[in-house]
Order: C-alpha cells, then sequence, then structure tokens
C-alpha cells in the first residue's frame, strides 16, 4: 500500500456497523442433530427392512458387524469433526480423529473379502447387487452431505477443502451405514470396491464442490 | 468479545484495537512483509467482523483470532504472488509493444474504464451504491447517508468491501 491504513477508522466503521448476533451453537450441538437424523433414518430402514436379516448376517460373520461399527462411528465422529473445523481456532489435528473408526470400518470391510475362500458357501454379491450399492451409497450421500454443507451455513470453515473431504467421508459412512440395514449379502471383492469406488467419489466430488461452496471469501457476509 | 456479539459497541471497538498488534505478529510469523502487515490487518478485521458470530465465549480468543489473521495473511502473500508473476512479464510487453502504447491509449482508457464499470455492476446492491454515491458522484458521507438511508459506518465498510472485491476482480483475483 502507498500509504498506511487508517486502523482506528476502519474499526470507527465496524462499530458503526456492529449489530447484535446469535452466537455459532457449539459444534458438538449441532453434530447431535446430525447424530439424530442419521437414527431417524435408520429407523426408518429398520421398520421397512426389519433388522432380523441383519442380526443373522452379524451372528453369522461379526466382521460385518465390525464393519458396520467402523462405518457408524465414523459418520459420527466425521459430522462432529466437519463441524469443529467450521469454527476459527478448533485444533487441524482434530481431522486425524476420524481416522481409526474409518480403518475399522474399512479393515473389517476387507476381511469379508476373504470369505470367499475361507467359507464358499457365503452368499456374495452379485454384480447388479454391488451395483445397487454404489447407487445407495450415491444417492443417500448427496443429501447428507447437503445436510452437513447445511449445518456449516453460519460457520467459517478456514480449510474448506479439507472440511468437503470430511463431510464427504462422513457422509459416505453414513450411507453405508444405513445400507447395512438392508444389504442382503456379504461382502465380496466386487462388493468392497464398489464401495470404496462410491467412497471415492462421494469424497472427492465434496472436495471438488464442497470446497468451493466453503470457501471463506465466497461467502456471504452474515454479520 | 462476547459483549460485542450482543451489540457491546465500546467492547467492540476496544476488543479490536487491542487487536492488531496480535494480528500484526501472526503475520509477521507467517512471513508477510511490513509493507503488507497493514493489508493482514484491515482484512483480519473485515473478517473478524463478518464472521464475529463463530466466536464462542467459552473458548480462548486468542486463538480463534490468530486463526483468522493466519489464513489472511496466507491469503495476501497469495495474492501478492500471483500478482509478481504477472508483473514479470510486463517490461517483456512494453518492449514489444513499445510503439502500440501511445495509439492505442484512448482505446485502452475505454477498455479500462468500461471493464471497471462491468465490475461496479456485479457488486452487490450496498456495496455497488457505496462506490457510486462516494466514488463516482463524489458526494460526502453525510450526503450519501441521507440519499441511501444507510449509516456513514454501514457506508464506509461497504466502500472499503467494494474496493477490495473491484481490486481482485480487475486483478484477476477470484
Amino acid at each position: 500500500m502507498a500509504q498506511a491504513p487508517d486502523h482506528q477508522s476502519l474499526i470507527h466503521a465496524l462499530g458503526a456497523d456492529l449489530a447484535p448476533v446469535r452466537p455459532l451453537r457449539p459444534p458438538l450441538w449441532r453434530a447431535v442433530g446430525w447424530a439424530l437424523l442419521l437414527a431417524a433414518l435408520a429407523a426408518l430402514l429398520a421398520w421397512h427392512y426389519g433388522l432380523a436379516p441383519m442380526l443373522t448376517r452379524w451372528r453369522g460373520a461379526p466382521d460385518l458387524a465390525w464393519a458396520a461399527l467402523g462405518a457408524v462411528l465414523t459418520a459420527l465422529v466425521g459430522g462432529w469433526v466437519a463441524l469443529s473445523l467450521g469454527v476459527p481456532g478448533r485444533p487441524v489435528a482434530q481431522a486425524w480423529l476420524v481416522l481409526p473408526p474409518a480403518l475399522l470400518w474399512i479393515g473389517a470391510s476387507g476381511v469379508g473379502c476373504l470369505r470367499s475362500w475361507l467359507a464358499p458357501d457365503t452368499v456374495l454379491a452379485t454384480a447388479a447387487g454391488a451395483r445397487g450399492c454404489l447407487e445407495f451409497i450415491l444417492a443417500f450421500s448427496l443429501p447428507l452431505s447437503a445436510l452437513l454443507v447445511w449445518l456449516l451455513r453460519r460457520a467459517f470453515p478456514l480449510r474448506p477443502v479439507l472440511t468437503a473431504m470430511i463431510i464427504g467421508l462422513a457422509s459416505a459412512a453414513g450411507s453405508a451405514s444405513l445400507l447395512e440395514i438392508c444389504h442382503e449379502f456379504d461382502a465380496a471383492a466386487t462388493d468392497l470396491a464398489l464401495h470404496a469406488l462410491a467412497v471415492g467419489l462421494v469424497v472427492g466430488a465434496n472436495a471438488l464442490c464442497g470446497g468451493r461452496l466453503l470457501q471463506p471469501s465466497r461467502r456471504r457476509h452474515v454479520g | 468479545m462476547a459483549a460485542a456479539q450482543s451489540g457491546d459497541r465500546v467492547a467492540y471497538e476496544r476488543v479490536l484495537g487491542e487487536s492488531v498488534g496480535l494480528i500484526r505478529a501472526v503475520a509477521r510469523r507467517q512471513g508477510v512483509p511490513p509493507d503488507q502487515l497493514d493489508d493482514v490487518v484491515q482484512e483480519t478485521l473485515i473478517t473478524v467482523h463478518r464472521v464475529r458470530h463463530t466466536y464462542d465465549s467459552g473458548r480462548s480468543f486468542h486463538a480463534w483470532l490468530a486463526a483468522i489473521a493466519a489464513r489472511r495473511a496466507i491469503d495476501i502473500l497469495r495474492q501478492a504472488g500471483r500478482r509478481g508473476r504477472r508483473e514479470l512479464h510486463e517490461p517483456l510487453a512494453v518492449e514489444l509493444h513499445a510503439d502500440e502504447g501511445r495509439a492505442s491509449d484512448a482505446a485502452e482508457h475505454a477498455e479500462r474504464a468500461a471493464a471497471l464499470r462491468a465490475a461496479i455492476a456485479t457488486l452487490p446492491p450496498g456495496q455497488r451504491e457505496a462506490v457510486e454515491q462516494l466514488g463516482l458522484h463524489e458526494r460526502t458521507l453525510a450526503e450519501a447517508s441521507e440519499l441511501t438511508g444507510r449509516s456513514t459506518g454501514a457506508l464506509k465498510v461497504n466502500l472499503h468491501r467494494a474496493l477490495k472485491a473491484l481490486r481482485d476482480r480487475l486483478h484477476g483475483e477470484p
């Protein structure tokens, strides 16, 4: 700048423009809203499909239950982390918290692939069934991602791309958790690959579009 | 800051005034050159105003402010980097088109004016109004305030934001 700007005059101008604002609710509060919505969707699917088939599958293959637990935890922790990243000053290292549940989810899902060799009679996904999983995860991830973006509408994510990627992971994990209720077969390599593709697509799409959407310089003034 | 969130102007101006030192320190730590420190301070103050609702009174104000200041410092450094890369080619352009420069002065001027008019047209209504009243019609703050019904403070903030937006657009910043 050619000459030092007058900070005091800007401060007075900002003071003159001051209006009371409603403080943003803490991320944990908003994360509870996210968890309640997932629970409501799960209850709807459970009411429609029943829980017996899922519990039978889990009794026969406990790794599926571990994978489901990992997916649920990834969705919940991911949602909370994404909402935390929308508040300046929160440690970015919190993003690593999604890693342990995500590893449980991915690792336990991978174990299912070995079962076709260990237990040849297991009912595995057909190509059409696996494609159905892909479509289910993509179809549910879009509104779930949109919901998390909406929950971040008043927030100010300083790392929009990272935030959008975590949103993608959380929503894909949420979709995979819901899919578990109506999944009719055990995981095969093709099924797992399509799950991974779906998660990758959701995370990538969020990073591309969500990053722009959450970009601080593109947000409207709310104060 | 919590008092400022509920509209206490005195507390707000005091906290902003006291924040300048911390913002400068954060910007220096990020490697911002001394001649751009004031830009970071101004951008950070405007951002703080815009997102003051995100401050959680149960947490550290310094951590909140430092995170915003660090982000704005990085933005300023990136903008300066992009501008620097563009300006690197200017001597070459002048050398190659030295004779065309004088002949096309009028056309270039008209082109710049059109670009400025187009950029002003894309501003949000409040900012466009501030530029038109204060910049183009050269009205005083009091006159503009009377004509638009906006407070002089709001006009100043809108003008500041508009000038930044225009600078970014005309220099090709996102």
